[in-house]
C-alpha cells in the first residue's frame, strides 16, 4: 500500500501496522492496518474517538506498547529503516533519541519528588549524553520551549509549577535529545484554553524552528484546523480518511469525516436549531459489523459495504476508504436511530 | 447595579444579587471563588456560563444546588431564598434544581440497573409508589430523553457514553425540576455523540419549558444552545448579554482573548484569524490582582486597570461588560459604533 506524503520518502512512515491485544478472552485486534506518513517540519494530526485505535498508534511508533500487545505485522520506517526489524536495544536508543513523547497528563508523567532539572537531564543521560553535556543542554532547552530564568527553574519540583508551565516541562523532556519526530497524544486536552493555545503556538514554533516531524493524537477537529499540515482520520482501528487539512475539510470523501465536521456548530447552523447527528453509537473492535465498520451509523450505506471492508482509496482531495465516491452521496438522514 | 437581562416575565427564575463566596484555606489563605456576582435567568431561559478554571462557573453551580451557601449576597430560585433554605424548604428546592454532570459515569452505580437508578430518584422523593407505578415512570423518563425502555434492565456499563449521558439526564428530569444545571455535559463524550445530547437539551428544554445554567468551555456549542452568555474571570463576571452580542460582538478584552483561544473547525478561518496567545496564566484565586482582575494578563491595561475594579455597565439593551478602556473608548467613540 502507498502512503501518501509531502515528499518521495517521508520521515516516518507507518505502513498497514496490525496491533493485537491478548487477554483472558482471547486476542483482540486492537490496530488493523494502519497506514500513515509525516515528514520532517510538518504535523500530522491524528483524529479519532474513544476506541479508534490513535492512542495505540502512537505507543506502536514510540516503541511503548504495554505488556500483552504486540504488533503481529506491518512496518514503521524512520528514516528508511524499520524500527520493529530492530533488536530491543537498538530500538531503545530510537524512542527518546530520534522519537519524543509526550502525553495529557502534565502531573503523574513527571517524578514529583524530583527536581525539574533532573528529570530533564535524565532524559538526556539515558541516551548516552554525559552529565556536564545534559546540564547544559537542559537550561538550553527549557529556554527554548519558553520557560523564564531556566537556571532557576531548574532546581524546583513540579508541584511549584502551574499546569502550563508543566506540559512545557515535559515537551523539554521529550524534545531535549534533539529528536527527528515529536508524538504527542491529547497533551492540551487537560489545560485551560489560554494555556492550550500557547502551547500549540509552541510546538508550532519548535518544528518550524527545527524541523520537527509532529503527530498530534486528538479529537479535537479545533486544534486540527489550527496546527495541522495533513490529517489522518481513525475509526474501529484503521485510517479511514487521510490528505491535506485543507482540501479534506472542505470536501471529505468518508462520511464518518463529514459526519464529525457536520457536528460541530458553526455560524452556519440556525441557532438552537438541531445540529446534524452521525447517530448510533462508535463501534468497538471486539464486535465489528461485516464489511464496513462504519456501515450501521453510515448515511452513504449501500448493499455492498456489508459485504467487503473498502481499502483507501483514492479520492479527489485524499484517500478514503468509502466505496462510494462524494459525488454519488445522497444528502439522506442517518439510518441509526440516537440511542436505540 | 443596573436592572438588565431576564427572561420575558417579571419574574427571573434565577437570580443572584452580589453573591460572594470565600473559602478558607489552610496555607493559601482566602480563596475568593465568587466576589460580587450579579445575575439573572429568565423562566425557560438558558445562560451560558463560559470561562477557565478557577473562574468561579463550578462553584455557581454548587450554590444554584443549595451544595454549599454563599458567603454572602442573594440567591433566588422560582422565587425561592436558596441561602435560607433548610428542612422541607431546601427538599422543595432540591426538587427544583437539579444537576447535570460531565461524567455521567461516576454519578451511577455500576452494580445498580438503570431503571432501579432511576426509580430510586423517585422513591427518594415520594414521587411513585408502587412496583409497576415506578416501572411506568421509568419508562416515560427513558422514552422522554430518546431510550428504548429495555435499557431500564442493564448496568452502566453496557450503555455507550452519550447513552449514560441521556440516563444522566432521566434522572435528572425525574423529580420534574423546573431549572438544570449543567455541567459541561458534552465534553466528556465523543464528537460524535455531542450533537445529539445538546439536540436533546434543546428538545426538552422546549417541550418541559425547562431553564438552563449550561456551563461549558466550548464556545461553539454556548453559542449555538444559549439565549444569553456570561463570560466569568477569577470570580467575577466581566461581560455578559444575549449570544449574539457577546458571541459576536465581544467587547472585553477577556472574552476576546477566549474566542482567539479556542480553535475552530475550520482551516480556512483559523489561517485568517489573529495569532498571538494571551500571556500568562490564571493567577491565584486566594490572591486576585488589585484593581481589574484580568489587568496583568490584558494587552490593553493602562494604570486605571491596576488601580480601579472596573464597573459591569451596560452597553445597547442587555449587553453588559466591565472594562475601564472599553468603556472609555465607548464614552468618546461616534454614537452606533458596537451598539448590539
Amino acid at each position: 500500500m502507498t502512503v501518501p506524503s509531502a515528499g518521495g520518502h517521508p520521515l516516518l512512515s507507518v505502513r498497514d501496522v496490525h496491533v493485537e491485544v491478548r487477554s483472558r478472552g482471547g486476542a483482540l485486534e486492537i490496530l488493523r492496518g494502519v497506514d500513515l506518513a509525516v515528514d520532517r517540519g510538518e504535523t500530522l494530526a491524528v483524529v479519532g474517538e474513544s476506541g479508534s485505535g490513535k492512542s495505540f498508534t502512537a505507543l506502536t511508533v514510540a516503541g511503548l506498547l504495554p505488556d500483552g500487545a504486540t504488533v503481529t505485522s506491518g512496518a514503521v520506517e524512520l528514516g528508511g529503516v524499520d524500527l520493529l526489524r530492530l533488536r530491543e536495544s537498538q530500538r531503545r536508543a530510537v524512542r527518546g533519541g530520534e522519537i519524543g513523547m509526550v502525553y495529557q497528563d502534565s502531573m503523574t508523567s513527571l517524578n514529583p519528588v524530583m527536581r525539574i532539572g533532573r528529570q530533564v537531564a535524565e532524559a538526556l543521560t539515558a541516551h548516552g549524553w554525559s552529565r556536564a553535556d545534559a546540564r547544559a543542554r537542559t537550561v538550553e532547552v527549557l529556554g527554548e520551549v519558553g520557560l523564564p530564568s531556566p537556571e532557576r527553574l531548574v532546581r524546583l519540583y513540579p508541584h511549584q509549577l502551574s499546569g502550563g508551565m508543566r506540559q512545557r516541562v515535559l515537551i523539554a523532556c521529550a524534545i531535549a535529545p534533539r529528536p527527528k519526530v515529536l508524538i504527542a497524544d491529547e497533551p492540551t486536552t487537560a489545560l485551560d484554553v489560554t494555556i492550550q493555545q500557547q502551547i500549540l503556538e509552541l510546538v508550532t514554533g519548535l518544528r518550524d524552528e527545527y524541523g520537527l516531524a509532529v503527530v498530534w493524537i486528538t479529537h479535537d477537529l479545533g486544534v486540527v484546523a489550527r496546527i495541522a499540515d495533513r490529517v489522518a482520520v481513525m475509526y474501529a482501528g484503521r485510517v479511514v480518511e487521510h490528505g491535506a487539512t485543507r482540501p479534506l475539510y472542505r470536501a471529505p470523501a468518508h462520511p464518518y469525516t463529514d459526519g464529525l465536521l457536520r457536528s460541530i456548530p458553526t455560524e452556519a447552523d440556525a441557532h438552537q436549531q438541531p445540529l446534524p447527528q452521525i447517530g448510533g453509537t462508535p463501534v468497538s473492535v471486539a464486535e465489528l459489523p461485516p464489511g464496513c465498520p462504519f456501515g450501521p451509523r453510515c448515511p452513504q450505506h449501500r448493499a455492498m459495504c456489508d459485504e467487503e471492508e473498502p481499502p483507501l482509496l483514492d479520492r479527489a482531495q485524499s484517500r478514503a476508504a468509502c466505496w462510494v465516491p462524494r459525488e454519488e452521496w445522497t444528502s439522506s438522514v442517518p439510518r441509526a436511530v440516537a440511542g436505540a | 447595579m443596573p436592572e438588565v437581562g431576564g427572561g420575558s416575565s417579571a419574574e427571573p427564575m434565577i437570580e443572584l444579587r452580589d453573591v460572594v463566596k470565600h473559602y478558607r484555606t489552610r496555607g493559601r489563605g482566602v480563596v475568593h471563588a465568587i466576589d460580587g456576582v450579579s445575575l439573572t435567568v429568565g423562566h425557560g431561559e438558558i445562560l451560558g456560563l463560559v470561562g477557565e478554571s478557577g473562574c468561579g462557573k463550578s462553584t455557581t453551580a454548587r450554590l444554584l444546588t443549595a451544595l454549599e451557601q454563599p458567603t454572602s449576597g442573594r440567591i433566588t430560585v422560582a422565587g425561592r431564598d436558596v441561602a435560607g433554605a433548610r428542612g422541607s424548604g431546601l427538599r422543595e428546592l432540591r426538587r427544583t434544581v437539579q444537576m447535570v454532570f460531565q461524567d455521567p459515569y461516576a454519578s451511577l452505580d455500576p452494580r445498580q440497573r438503570i431503571g432501579d437508578a432511576i426509580g430510586e430518584v423517585l422513591r427518594v422523593h415520594g414521587l411513585a409508589g408502587g412496583k409497576e407505578d415506578v416501572r411506568r415512570e421509568v419508562t416515560r423518563l427513558l422514552e422522554l430523553v430518546g431510550l428504548l425502555p429495555g435499557i431500564a434492565d442493564r448496568f452502566p456499563h453496557q450503555l455507550s457514553g452519550g447513552q449514560r449521558q441521556r440516563v444522566g439526564i432521566a434522572r435528572a428530569l425525574a423529580v420534574r425540576p423546573q431549572v438544570l444545571v449543567l455541567d459541561e455535559p458534552v465534553s466528556a463524550l465523543d464528537v460524535s455523540v455531542r450533537a445529539e445530547i445538546i439536540n436533546l437539551l434543546a428538545r426538552l428544554r422546549d417541550e418541559l419549558t425547562l431553564t438552563y445554567v449550561f456551563i461549558s468551555h466550548d464556545l461553539a456549542m454556548v453559542r449555538h444552545l444559549a439565549d444569553r452568555v456570561a463570560v466569568m474571570y477569577l470570580g467575577q463576571v466581566v461581560e455578559e448579554g444575549p449570544w449574539e452580542a457577546v458571541s459576536d460582538s465581544a467587547t472585553h478584552p477577556y472574552t476576546e482573548a477566549l474566542q482567539a483561544a479556542v480553535p475552530v473547525a475550520d482551516p480556512e478561518l483559523e489561517r485568517s484569524r489573529r495569532t498571538g496567545s494571551v500571556r500568562g496564566e490564571v493567577p491565584d484565586a486566594a490572591r486576585p490582582p488589585a484593581g481589574c482582575r484580568f489587568n496583568p494578563r490584558c494587552p490593553l491595561a493602562e494604570d486605571v486597570c491596576r488601580e480601579v475594579a472596573p464597573e459591569l455597565l451596560p452597553l445597547g439593551a442587555a449587553h453588559r461588560y466591565a472594562c475601564h478602556v472599553r468603556q472609555r473608548e465607548r464614552a468618546g467613540a461616534p454614537s452606533g459604533r458596537g451598539v448590539s
